[in-house]
């Protein structure tokens, strides 16, 4: 572990990390004090931007790789998954803070986020999203609770918070099958609105299933980021592991679009020259190129490209999230949506904080499997008794 | 009985008198600048748009079954029995989802004030209660703008129509997009041609979602009997390994 003694060195990238912080408190400024109109470009004919688009529909989606390994793990037993759960948890449970955050920001009365909790609207998609949020948000809690119990050795905790782990696991990997799938079904109200590259009744399926691949993707670059930066234990085996898997569903993704496409019979739409047609093509060659990569043992297995591969799916995925509420909207609304620089910076912000955030508990919490000796990357847990990485 | 607005294209003559009404009813300022704005806004909550020769009134169409009531989160849009779809500002937090979701772009934001709220038109609910017409259908000189039974209204436009064939585009625009609306709009041209959205469903949007959203149960319950499961048998093993004292069966989730 890195001594911090070194936290006030500057490095470059202290610097650009300062610096997006104080653009995001400047556009939450302009937010708070002049109101939504000062800081966003949204109108009545576009009343959803890039906070909504990017922090919420897409961020909550980068979160799904907790509840995929939580699942893998727990209710599958795959305990090879084990030494990756925390991460996998921890980069879960810092998408839904940071984005309950930035819906904060974003909705228009903030001091009221509470409401659906007492009001209940339970025909509105949006309500359900909520509840299965903020319920998950407290199982995240759980899941992670065991390595803040052993940071400060309460053992009694400990075993409590153990002992119902199992129910809250399911229960977990419930809510964010439904939620997944639910910020899909918020465009089903759309169908003359949404471009008809992205609207099919297919949109819930597809969004839980890109969601599985966004999230499996962040656990693989948070596992090389604490690797690059803090000198953390790269779990390779296990990430080709997860590679193999994110490939498969790809795969399995990917033929799903084309098929719907085909099936509703818009794939003639790719044949005009317009700006969703390229959109599109971005959306789907990220997470193409990806996919045959990690087909490829030699992908797989080396941690850059491994990591490369992660990095496409990722804005593939937020290619596809934006084109979804941002750009497959336009042309039907009649207007022209650019984020302003507050919006911008806002979103950048938080972005830098989940970095941030990731790194401080990587430092000061067990959350990479630090049990066992760097060379041996095969060793099976079950010959190791109870190791301290459990969650 | 349902409430409804007729407003019939080839009588009005333009002169804006229900916008100034409008504006009166929700304590809105209306001078010619405000009255020049073709689109609907937070100080705006009806307009008469002008399309060549012909005018089209813009306003909440208090569709019979509101996707912005199905969206809302929290229930601060309501369906009334009367008719009206009702605000209430006092639960609304400002997703702005109804905004995104109206299939008539209705709904606007007051994007400049600090504590926000969504506009739209009432149709008078509180003069509707009372039995009188709507401030806008008062106002008119013409007769443009009526209020009263949907019923009725929809009687009267029918019976408009069969009169004078040549006058109208032989459709009323309400009667059957997204599962029909309270207001109504008679017009001499196709209504696309006035702006209107043309392509709409005539089954009522909410559907879609609801078609999802109330197997919520029936999935959730299906995925923990079926997670559950899963779990009990992937454990089995161990718990039976453990039972034989081999030292392979320990399991780290409950130990």
């Amino acid at each position: 572990m890195r001594a911090s003694l070194d936290f006030f060195r500057i490095s470059i990238w202290r610097v650009v990390f300062v610096a997006i912080l104080l653009s995001g408190l400047a556009g939450l400024y302009v937010r708070f004090v002049y109101g939504l109109g000062a800081a966003t470009n949204l109108t009545d004919s576009f009343p959803w931007g890039l906070w909504k688009g990017f922090n919420v529909v897409a961020g909550i989606g980068l979160g799904a790789g907790g509840f995929t390994v939580a699942a893998t793990v727990h209710v599958f037993n795959l305990r090879r998954y084990r030494p990756i759960l925390r991460i996998a948890l921890l980069t879960a449970l810092l998408g839904y803070s940071f984005m309950a955050l930035a819906l904060i920001v974003d909705i228009g009365r903030p001091y009221r986020i509470w409401h659906p909790v007492v009001m209940w609207g339970e025909h509105s998609v949006l309500f359900e999203v909520a509840w299965c949020v903020i319920l998950y948000l407290n199982v995240l809690a759980l899941e992670l609770a065991p390595a803040v119990c052993e940071r400060f050795g309460w053992r009694k905790l400990l075993r409590g918070v153990k002992a119902i782990s199992a129910p809250v696991v399911i229960f977990g990997v419930i809510l964010s099958t439904l939620h997944q799938s639910s910020l899909g079904s918020l465009f089903l109200i759309l169908p003359e609105k949404l471009y008809p590259l992205w609207y099919t009744p297919l949109l819930p399926l597809f969004f839980f299933v890109s969601a599985i691949c966004a999230g499996l993707s962040m656990v693989i670059i948070a596992s090389w980021q604490g690797n690059r930066a803090l000198g953390k234990r790269l779990e390779l085996p296990v990430l080709e592991g997860l590679g193999r898997a994110l490939a498969v569903v790809l795969a399995i993704y990917l033929l799903g679009r084309y098929l719907d496409l085909e099936d509703r019979g818009a794939l003639t739409l790719l044949l005009r020259n317009r700006t969703e047609t390229w959109l599109f093509a971005l959306e789907i060659s990220l997470l193409l190129a990806p996919m045959l990569l990690l087909f490829q043992h030699r992908v797989r297995s080396h941690p850059g490209r491994l990591y490369a591969c992660a990095l496409m799916v990722i804005l593939g995925f937020i290619a596809n999230r934006l084109n979804v509420t941002v750009t497959g909207l336009e042309a039907s609304s009649g207007t022209h949506y650019v984020p302003k620089w507050s919006e911008i910076s806002v979103t950048l912000s938080m972005v830098a904080l989940g970095f941030a955030g990731f790194r401080f508990f990587a430092q000061h919490f067990p959350i990479f499997d630090e049990s066992r000796p760097q060379v041996a990357a095969r060793a099976s847990h079950a010959d190791q008794g109870v190791p301290v990485g459990v969650a | 009985m349902a409430k409804a607005i007729l407003y019939d294209s080839t009588l009005c003559i333009g002169c804006k008198s229900c916008e100034a009404a409008c504006a009166e009813r929700w304590h809105l300022p209306y001078d010619d600048k405000v009255a020049a704005e073709p689109r609907l806004s937070a100080h705006k909550l009806t307009a008469i748009q002008t399309f060549g020769d012909h005018y089209i009134r813009r306003m909440c169409m208090h569709c019979v079954e509101p996707t912005c009531v199905s969206v809302c989160l929290v229930g601060a849009l309501q369906k009334t029995a009367l008719g009206p779809v009702v605000y209430d500002e006092d639960k609304c937090i400002g997703c702005r989802y109804c905004m995104l979701a109206c299939p008539f772009q209705v709904p606007v934001y007051e994007w400049s004030s600090r504590l926000p709220r969504v506009r739209k038109c009432d149709m008078c609910y509180a003069r509707l209660r009372a039995g009188k017409p709507t401030a806008c259908a008062e106002a008119c000189p013409t007769g443009a703008t009526v209020s009263g039974d949907r019923d009725g209204l929809i009687a009267e436009a029918r019976r408009r129509l069969a009169e004078k064939p040549g006058a109208y585009y032989q459709r009323i625009y309400g009667l059957e997009e997204v599962g029909g609306t309270c207001t109504l709009f008679l017009s001499a041209v196709p209504f696309e041609q006035l702006g209107l959205r043309a392509n709409l469903p005539s089954t009522p949007l909410p559907q879609l979602t609801w078609r999802i959203l109330s197997h919520t149960p029936h999935i959730a319950s299906l995925a923990a009997v079926a997670l559950g499961g899963i779990y009990w048998i992937t454990h089995r093993r161990e718990e039976v390994a453990a039972a034989e004292g081999s030292p392979r069966g320990r399991s780290d989730i409950e130990g």
